[in-house]
């Protein structure tokens, strides 16, 4: 057993081991390869404090991925093509700032997690996952119709965004940036969860009649979760697209919803690193498995069932061997 | 005029009806023992209180109606419930059962823990390992930190061993002592009640059929009405 605090470091050390080594190497692909899991990592954080600590099982976070991965495409799509942004009321001209690209995708996913979240929470258990994923959908479908913006076939753009000072086609370099992101993602999360507002969250997730005698009203606590959730992994979706320098609506597909929330109970739900441990696990059997196999879903599969029988705190929670709220 | 005010209170679950008129004052810095046998409609009133179940008629705190409110919001009034069966958080540990209720007032962290000093012993021990007694200890230091002007304690000796009934006895004495706090007690220890409340209100099938000072309960009311 490794104390998690400790665990948490050699986590995070690992990630960053992995691509520091690959450049020493000479191995720019498996830097991508690490940056793929800090963004999916990423998207998990987003996912975990709604899930994790909020309870709120939601299937429909690809909704905010998409979201931050369009708001990306299109300003970065007028931006090269020097087209004009037509808002209706005003133009506004398209960026490939990295900085107020991100500040869009937050600010559009977290609007768009307030109007889902203030309709879907009235509901709640398999109601609350049915709606949220019937939200996911229909982002899904306007996308496929949203001919402006290459429908079906999504968006390339050719270069990859710029941040100040650093060079983003540099694979490390554009894997340093995402991982300062996560970093401080994490940290958000890890604040918020000792917060009182975690902890009345928590509370609230736990036993909500006795939440409310004592003041908390769950459902405004569930919704400002959801806000801060949907937000990150908004970000996410943003620098996944860049990642790939291309967006389309399988960013919004209900498999995405799906796969970080297998990510987040891999790793271990609630568990501040257990999104990290979950994507770096994933990540390597696609990577691995994938190289022998089209079928390695069935062992990730089987992985899964172990790991919510026999470790219901995931990896991190296997490994600390230490139980928390959210087991 | 009184904190509290139940006047021809009714209440149902579903079908069938429960409080059939229930009258009830606590006045500021007043101990009421709310009695009655089993299924009278002791604990239903408690909830009509914490509007957690809809009920009709008249029901004030601190001049303001309450059935116009949410429970979250008749707790921020200043209601703090101890509830039956204790119903900490499990999973979160004692201080972070007492931060996620806390809500700004003189009832902080501190105060709460120097007030039952159980509670600072065993500050990170998760809830769900606490004894009976501990446990309610901690709901009613969750209650507590809240800043209540009214506590209801919702019988928080049951099922506990006879000395730690007396250590929770001793703490709401000292509470009514040390605070002015109102306090509304339903308990089935009639010669505690006795000892600590100002005043008593019996109620059968749902109705109050009695209420007086707890001085002019005789025996023979408490006998016919309680059963004891």
């Amino acid at each position: 057993m490794i104390p998690e605090r400790l665990l948490n470091a050699l986590i995070l050390a690992g990630l960053l081991a992995v691509p520091l080594w690959a450049l020493a190497a000479d191995e720019p692909f498996t830097i991508t390869l690490a940056t793929r899991v800090v963004i999916l990592a990423l998207a998990a954080v987003g996912l975990n404090i709604a899930l994790g600590i909020g309870g709120l099982v939601s299937l429909g976070h690809a909704a905010f991925f998409g979201i931050g991965g369009y708001a990306m495409g299109i300003l970065a799509h007028h931006a090269q093509t020097y087209t004009a942004l037509d808002l209706g009321l005003f133009t506004v001209s398209g960026t490939k700032s990295m900085p107020v690209i991100w500040l869009v995708a937050t600010l559009a996913s977290m609007l768009a997690a307030l109007l889902i979240g203030l309709l879907s929470l009235r509901t709640s258990g398999v109601y609350f996952i049915m709606i949220t994923l019937a939200f996911g959908q229909m982002f899904y479908y306007f996308a496929i119709g949203w001919a402006e913006y290459g429908g079906e076939d999504g968006l390339s753009i050719y270069l990859r965004n710029s941040f100040p000072g650093l060079n983003t086609l540099v694979p490390i370099h554009f894997f340093g940036l995402c991982f300062a992101v996560l970093c401080l993602a994490l940290f958000l999360h890890a604040r918020l969860a000792a917060s009182p507002f975690g902890l009345a969250l928590n509370a609230a997730r736990q036993v909500p009649g006795r939440a409310e005698a004592v003041g908390l009203d769950p459902k405004r606590l569930k919704l400002l979760a959801f806000v801060v959730s949907g937000a990150i992994t908004g970000l996410a979706g943003a620098l996944f697209a860049d990642l790939n320098r291309f967006v389309s609506p399988t960013m919004f597909s209900w498999h995405f919803s799906g796969e970080i929330m297998v990510l987040v109970i891999l790793g271990g739900t609630a568990r501040v690193m257990g999104p990290v441990a979950g994507a770096a696990l994933y990540v390597a059997l696609e990577h691995w498995l994938g190289g022998l196999t089209d079928y390695w879903i069935i062992f990730l599969g089987a992985i899964l069932l172990l790991i919510v029988l026999f470790a219901r705190g995931g990896i991190v929670g296997m490994l600390s061997g230490r139980r928390q709220a959210g087991d | 005029m009184s904190l509290l005010t139940l006047s021809g209170l009714t209440a149902r679950y579903g079908a069938s009806q429960a409080l059939f008129g229930v009258d009830l004052e606590v006045g500021a810095g007043e101990v009421v023992a709310l009695m009655g046998r089993n299924g009278m409609g002791k604990t239903t009133t408690v909830k009509s209180i914490c509007r957690m179940i809809p009920s009709e008629g008249r029901l004030a705190f601190d001049g303001r109606d309450l059935h116009a409110l949410p429970s979250h919001r008749a707790a921020r009034l200043g209601i703090g419930l101890v509830p039956e069966g204790r119903r900490c958080f499990a999973d979160l540990t004692v201080a972070e059962n007492l931060l996620a209720a806390a809500r700004p007032g003189a009832w902080d962290m501190d105060a709460v823990t120097a007030f039952l000093p159980r509670l600072g012993e065993r500050r990170h021990q998760r809830a769900a390992s606490l004894s009976g007694g501990e446990q309610q200890m901690l709901a009613i230091g969750r209650a507590l930190m809240t800043n209540p002007r009214l506590l209801i304690l919702d019988e928080a000796t049951e099922g506990l061993a006879p000395i730690i009934r007396q250590e929770i006895w001793s703490v709401i004495g000292r509470l009514k002592r040390e605070t002015g706090m109102a306090i509304l007690l339903i308990d089935k220890s009639l010669r505690e009640l006795r000892q600590v409340s100002d005043r008593a209100v019996i109620l059968v099938r749902g109705k109050t059929v009695w209420s007086g000072a707890m001085d002019t309960l005789t025996a023979d009311v408490s006998e016919r009405h309680v059963g004891v």
